[in-house]
């Protein structure tokens, strides 16, 4: 056998041996968490991308003939099923184009966060050695400080704004990721394909690039699933603190929230709208993430 | 032992130096220049260069960061805009409110947690087990500060069991405060009357600042206990006919709670993250109010000595939980 096609049986044999995916997808449909989660998220993102059909209005245009004097805030009726804010616009219409954001925000920050982790994981569990420890000294010292200290940090360098927010929570992440993925790169070092593939004297960058990264993709791929559930909350967090920006045309969950806390004893539904569309927001992805790991584990396979 | 502590010990001094360095360019990068933001807008060159001088900011860039790497090592972090005073003095003020919040959070969260996961994990499958898991995925996904908004409103505003903000009731402004920890001080000084009011001010908080970590540590002892429960020595212990109050604290207990205890430990930083949040929602006078606070203001000094402050505290109680760690379970030590 030649040392393609002996390589190409390899392949094949990782593949047969992971049916994973198909199996792992099997075992989610009978999974009422991952349903829940699945469908959580469909919705999510429906409403984030249909933002402007389905809002029955601007996110800007007051409607101040329901504003009775200062400090007045309409509460739910007819025409605005959630009320109004304090500045007359429609609550309802305002949590709805906020999807987009949290949704955005969420997506940008996790492709940012997990590019990078992918680098420096792949460089630290491919070359080992000095880089290696290189690698893992600046992973250490970003997970020395905690998430939202660092994104702070980075985000007043940044500029306030939700790009910046972005990027901030986007390197917060990458820690997280180019760990794991250097753990499992050494773990799957030593697995029986790679030592295989070894022998038939296959390259050392083409078993690693070729067998050994593919392979350990599966528990990046859960944790971004996790990830941005917790950069959703983190985006929140970040926008509370205000750190997203002033612009009033952009409704971001966060900042309604912390703009409306001043209302909190009159007005709780400025405070608690917001507050349920990230926690569900939030919740899809970690049921459909949790799901996923378990499905993934073979520790729980039955 | 001692030369497992002398490595770990080793293995820091490049992850607090790269943090020196890291916070050194993370203060150039920053919009605006010190001089700049002294002089206003229309400063002329010469007054720019002056200041630079003043402030050694001509200087080679190493020279600065030596300087610099003087001064933190003697606690040196410079002064807040938001007060004008030492930014080691204003943490160092606000730091018993934090601990206060902090440890009580803490404990909170490993007297619910603990005994919650071990009996979800007893009796996997029934009620108790779906209320923890769902209860604890809840948990998770809760932003703290709207939990905490959440909690002010329905005890603080709608059932008026606790109070709204601060630490101490407004009333008692002249109350004496040794120690700066209100509810040590209330027995110190043995005024019950403070002692009790600094508790209720303590509630609310703690439990918002709770919520994550308790959701954390149910779930890992949950899962660990689990793990345990199949394992080989426990079914030898049973058929031993060893009672199974006698199994449970000597074979389940003794090592399920292993990895809870680093679990524990890792909670530093999630709750200086909450505590940030939390205090700002009550405003409760801590030292992540004054990091909030630092925020509006550009007050980059305090963000700065906060991150390395935080950071060092984070990698010696990583060091602490590691050598415990150690110390509990001999395997550990052997790697």
């Amino acid at each position: 056998m030649s040392l393609g096609a002996a390589e190409a049986a390899i392949t094949v044999a990782e593949e047969q041996g992971g049916g994973l995916w198909r199996e792992a997808v099997k075992r989610l449909s009978r999974n009422p968490a991952a349903i829940i989660g699945a469908v959580l998220i469909a919705l999510f993102v429906f409403v984030a991308i249909f933002a402007d059909w389905l809002a029955p209005y601007t996110a800007m245009a007051p409607d101040l003939s329901q504003i009775e004097g200062p400090g007045h805030v309409p509460g739910p009726s007819a025409e605005h099923w959630l009320g109004l804010d304090d500045n007359g616009r429609d609550l309802l219409s305002r949590i709805i184009l906020g999807a987009r954001q949290s949704l955005l925000v969420g997506v940008v920050s996790l492709l940012f966060g997990m590019a990078g982790g992918i680098i420096l994981g792949l460089l630290a569990g491919g070359l080992g050695g000095w880089v290696d420890s290189t690698v893992m000294r600046l992973v250490d010292m970003m997970l020395a400080i905690p998430g939202l200290l660092f994104a702070i940090g980075i985000a007043a360098m940044l500029g306030q704004g939700m790009t910046a927010v972005m990027i901030a929570i986007g390197v917060v992440n990458i820690p997280v990721f180019a760990r794991l993925l250097r753990g499992q790169m050494l773990a799957q070092r030593e697995a029986d394909y790679a030592l295989a593939a070894k022998s038939l004297g296959v390259k050392r960058s083409r078993i690693i690039l070729g067998h050994v990264f593919p392979n350990s993709l599966t528990p990046v791929i859960v944790q971004g699933t996790l990830t941005l559930a917790t950069a959703i909350i983190e985006a929140a967090g970040l926008a509370f603190l205000g750190l997203s920006g002033e612009d009033p045309s952009i409704p971001e969950w966060g900042r309604m929230l912390a703009e409306s806390q001043r209302h909190l004893a009159n007005a709780p539904q400025l405070v608690i709208a917001p507050g349920v569309a990230i926690v569900l927001a939030a919740l899809g992805f970690t049921l459909l993430g949790e799901a996923l790991r378990e499905a993934l584990d073979p520790k729980y396979r039955r | 032992m001692l030369r497992f502590i002398v490595r770990r010990l080793l293995v820091l001094v490049p992850v607090l130096l790269g943090l020196s360095i890291a916070l050194f360019a993370w203060v150039r990068a920053l919009p605006g220049s010190p001089a700049q933001a002294l002089l206003g807008e229309r400063a002329t060159q010469a007054q720019i260069d002056l200041i630079n001088r003043q402030m050694g900011l001509d200087e080679p860039i190493y020279v600065q960061y030596f300087r610099f790497l003087g001064k933190i090592v003697q606690f040196d972090f410079g002064t807040s805009v938001q007060t004008n005073q030492p930014v080691l003095d204003e943490m160092i003020r606000r730091f018993p409110a934090t601990f206060e919040l902090g440890v009580t959070a803490l404990l909170l969260a490993v007297v619910v947690g603990v005994p919650l996961g071990y009996f979800a994990a007893r009796r996997g499958g029934t009620w108790l087990d779906s209320a923890t898991i769902t209860g604890s995925l809840v948990g998770i996904t809760i932003p703290v500060f709207f939990l905490a908004y959440m909690l002010k409103y329905v005890f603080a505003v709608k059932l008026g069991w606790f109070p709204n903000t601060g630490r101490q009731e407004a009333r008692m402004l002249n109350v004496e405060h040794p120690t700066g920890f209100y509810v040590l001080d209330g027995l110190v000084t043995g005024n019950m009357a403070a002692f009790w009011d600094a508790i209720l001010h303590l509630v609310l908080p703690a439990v918002a600042l709770a919520t994550i970590p308790l959701a954390i540590i149910a779930r890992i002892t949950r899962a660990a206990v689990l793990d345990v429960l199949n394992e080989d020595y426990v079914r030898t212990a049973e058929s031993k006919g060893l009672t199974a109050g006698v199994v449970t604290r000597r074979h389940v207990l003794r090592n399920a709670l292993l990895p809870v205890t680093t679990v524990v430990g890792l909670q530093f930083g999630l709750l200086m993250s909450g505590a940030i949040l939390t205090e700002t929602v009550f405003a409760f006078p801590g030292v992540g109010k004054f990091v909030a606070d630092a925020i509006p203001t550009r007050d980059y000094p305090s963000i700065q000595g906060f991150i390395l402050v935080i950071a060092t505290l984070f990698v010696l109680i990583n060091l602490v939980v590691d050598v415990a760690y150690g110390l509990i379970d001999p395997r550990v030590r052997v790697k």
